[in-house]
């Protein structure tokens, strides 16, 4: 008896041995990322309609073998894009060769070294002919990190029928008040973004930087000494501005969740009155037209403007978005990932980006190329707009200082202009200092 | 009546073969342990092969347990930035005392306590009712009738969590119009714009999904229970409800109160429907939110662990009070038959 137990037991052994083996080399495996040749790039994409796939290919295509690209999709929001990014290059991922980044986060990237530094030649002749805006979300301290490769704006989009009952003239810009009392004497909703999600902080933001205020005063503070600028008589216009649509119900009962898409489908159904929203508005509603879910009364009744005023007297400073691309410290090729770079934001390949996934040009002479004002008639005010723009706060706190604004200033009707700018400015410093949780 | 069902209770519980006769050597055994002649070759053998058949996955388990785990304490005590990785400094319990004093952590404690509380409780009388159903349905529909009751618990948390928000969502969905007749619905309620109703909706979706998973333990509870018990009740004229009180749940208190273990702890780690419907926004913030944002939104790896820690902590005191105040036996529930 005792010997066959022991003949099992040892014939068991190596079956267990190589079980464990087994499973451990499949945990290794997964660990590994795909094998790559030596002139592959990986460009980490936010997701779009195909543009940037298919720029990727032209572009490969164009360098006779010398690189060839391949593209690997984001997460789907701006924020998610952010923590996978910020993730990868803080644990010195290899294969982060080229990156679409949303500008408001360049910052918190480049502070630390993550991004490779951007050759002198492509650093000049990628800021020509740039709007300013993009070109101050992709500098950081002076310096160019990440080139600009399309910029995004909110512009006024509004129904031409309300604003001729409302009487207003809409050859001339307009201000936050007028569209106000012009939506309440047609009870008609404004398309605004109340959600609590960083569509408060572009609202948010555009308002104190139209008021000739800004939100950080100092950028290139440390978290310990950064000084914010909410407190202040820009910040409380804004705040009265938020705080009146949400009180008197103007921006309709979807207001506290509504971010860009609920705007839109708010603003495409009878309450539809004016809204600030980016030029995917004309695409969107198009398709709808074509697909017969829209009746193309909408989108005659169309019209466009520049980002609404704080004052008559004093020009807005619309929202800034877009995409920039940045090279990771640690990628094996950060050469070859600029070359390629120089490719894809070339003048006419942004053009063709705009005409066939909707996302504005960040060079102005990507614009003039026929085919843009054949499919987006309001190009011209986007290109205004985009020159008026002012970016989000440029600093390396980005995430702590949006979060901190999200959290204070929605919902827009809990707003209250004497105390939530100086309460939101307490918050967010004393998040900044480590002293409360966010 | 009442006296003949506990004496028959006794022995059927001790009429267990084998282990007794094991766990009445190991108590001799508790000073002699070094000694392993005593043990019989059978239950070597047994111990030896239960060893082999378990060590891998336990071993496993130690490496993506145990590790995680440790280092979480260790980074917990730092004041530390993934982006800002040459300013790391040791802080000691300098996060736990910011976390501790912060209304924040408090908030979102209640608000996991109560979605717990509320849904373990809802859960469990609905999932009683379903084990009755699926226990006492003819034999020709059970099987459909099971696959039936547990799809909601085979669909992933975040599809149903955007189904159960799409269908509430203000300008897509149709739950308005539908419950209009209702008190208190119109077209105009936005169910995420206020923590009653957000949390109503997210305990209602985390309801749905898992009624399922506590009806099965329950099931098996209520498989458990011997037949000739109710039939000699329904003999002595008990009405259904005193066969239920005095008969059926008190012979599955076992089971009864693991799955409430179970879903408790499940519950109060609460994350995906709350991340897609609000992602936390206006008092739905949960303590794993509160964690993700720290760790993985902020990426403040040490405060974030500091918020991980304590929640495990939560959990560890949930199982304590379980198993040593409610006697939960974890064991006593598969065995039997």
């Amino acid at each position: 008896m005792p010997t066959s137990r022991r003949t099992r037991s040892a014939r068991s052994r190596p079956k267990a041995a190589v079980l464990a083996g087994v499973l451990m080399s499949t945990l290794a495996m997964s660990g590994c990322g795909p094998a790559q040749a030596d002139n592959g790039l990986t460009w980490y994409i936010n997701p779009d309609a195909g543009g940037q796939a298919a720029i990727a290919q032209k572009c490969s295509e164009e360098s006779g073998g010398r690189y060839s690209i391949e593209t690997s999709l984001l997460p789907s929001d701006a924020a998610s894009q952010r923590e996978q990014l910020a993730r990868r290059l803080a644990a010195g991922d290899t294969s982060l060769d080229i990156m679409s980044l949303d500008p408001p986060f360049i910052p918190e990237l480049a502070e630390p070294g993550f991004l490779a530094p951007v050759p002198e030649e492509l650093a000049e002749s990628a800021s020509e002919n740039v709007v300013e805006g993009a070109l101050a979300g992709a500098t950081w301290k002076d310096e160019l990190v990440t080139v600009p490769f399309w910029a995004n704006t909110q512009i006024l989009w509004y129904r031409k029928s309300v604003a001729e009952a409302a009487g207003l003239d809409m050859t001339k810009p307009v201000t936050w008040d007028q569209i106000m009392e012009a939506a309440k004497s047609q009870e008609k909703a404004l398309g605004v973004q109340g959600a609590q999600a960083e569509s408060m902080t572009v609202w948010v933001n555009a308002l104190v930087e139209s008021a000739g205020g800004s939100i950080i005063v100092d950028p290139e503070a440390t978290a310990d000494t950064i000084e914010l600028g909410l407190d202040s008589e820009a910040g409380a216009e804004a705040a009265r501005v938020i705080s009146t649509i949400g009180k008197d119900g103007l921006g309709g009962p979807g207001l506290p969740t509504q971010d860009e898409n609920g705007s839109l489908i708010a603003f495409q159904g009878d309450s539809g009155s004016f809204m600030v929203n980016y030029p995917f508005v004309w695409p969107a509603t198009t398709a709808a037209v074509e697909a017969g879910t829209l009746d193309q009364e909408v989108l005659d009744d169309l019209g466009w403007g520049i980002f609404p005023r704080m004052t008559e007297d004093q020009e807005s400073a619309p929202p800034l978005g877009g995409i920039n691309l940045g090279v990771g410290a640690e990628s094996d090729n950060p050469e070859l990932a600029y070359e390629a770079i120089e490719c894809i934001v070339a003048v006419e390949n942004q053009s063709e980006y705009f005409v066939t996934n909707g996302n504005p040009p960040s060079n102005t002479e990507a614009y003039e190329d026929p085919r843009i004002e054949e499919s987006f008639p309001m190009a011209e005010t986007i290109r205004d707009s985009l020159q008026l723009a002012a970016p989000r706060p440029q600093t390396p706190f980005y995430n702590e200082v949006s979060t901190g604004i999200q959290q204070t200033w929605a919902p827009p009707a809990a707003v209250d202009p004497e105390s939530t700018p100086g309460s939101s400015s307490t918050f967010i410093t004393s998040v900044l200092r480590g002293e409360q949780l966010l | 009546m009442t006296s003949a069902i506990p004496a028959r209770t006794t022995t059927a519980s001790s009429g267990e073969p084998g282990p007794r006769l094991d766990a009445a050597n190991e108590k001799t055994n508790g000073k002699t342990r070094k000694a392993p002649k005593q043990y019989s070759d059978r239950a070597r053998a047994e111990r030896r092969l239960g060893w082999i058949l378990a060590g891998p996955a336990f071993i496993i388990m130690l490496l993506v347990t145990l590790y995680p785990i440790l280092q979480a304490l260790y980074e917990s005590l730092f004041r530390f930035r993934l982006t800002a990785p040459s300013e790391r400094e040791f802080i000691g319990l300098g996060n736990y005392a910011v976390i501790l004093s912060d209304p924040v952590w408090w908030s979102d404690l209640w608000t996991t306590v109560l979605i717990t509380i509320v849904t373990v409780a809802v859960e469990l009388v609905l999932g009683f009712a379903l084990a009755l159903v699926m226990h006492k349905a003819l034999k020709s529909v059970r099987g459909l009738l099971r696959t039936a009751i547990l799809v909601p618990y085979g669909i992933i948390t975040v599809v149903s969590a955007f189904a159960w928000f799409y269908a509430f969502d203000i300008s897509s969905g149709y739950v308005n119009s539908w419950f209009s007749w209702l008190p208190g619905i119109d077209e105009d309620l936005n169910w995420f714009a206020q923590g009653p109703t957000a949390l109503f909706v997210i305990m209602a979706s985390e309801i749905w999904k898992t009624t399922p998973f506590i009806s099965l333990l329950l099931l098996a509870g209520l498989a458990q229970v011997p037949d000739e018990l109710s039939e000699a009740a329904k003999v002595d004229g008990a009405t259904w409800w005193e066969q239920m009180r005095k008969v059926i749940i008190p012979n599955m208190k076992a089971a009864i109160m693991v799955a409430v273990l179970f879903r408790a702890l499940d519950a109060f780690r609460i994350f995906d429907n709350v991340f897609i419907m609000t992602n936390g926004a206006y008092g739905t913030e949960v303590l794993s939110l509160l964690a993700y944002r720290q760790s993985i939104s902020r990426l403040e790896i040490g405060l974030g662990s500091a918020v991980s820690v304590l929640l495990f902590l939560c959990v560890l005191l949930i199982c304590f009070v379980a198993i040593k105040l409610f006697k939960v036996d974890l064991a006593g529930s598969q065995g039997g038959k």
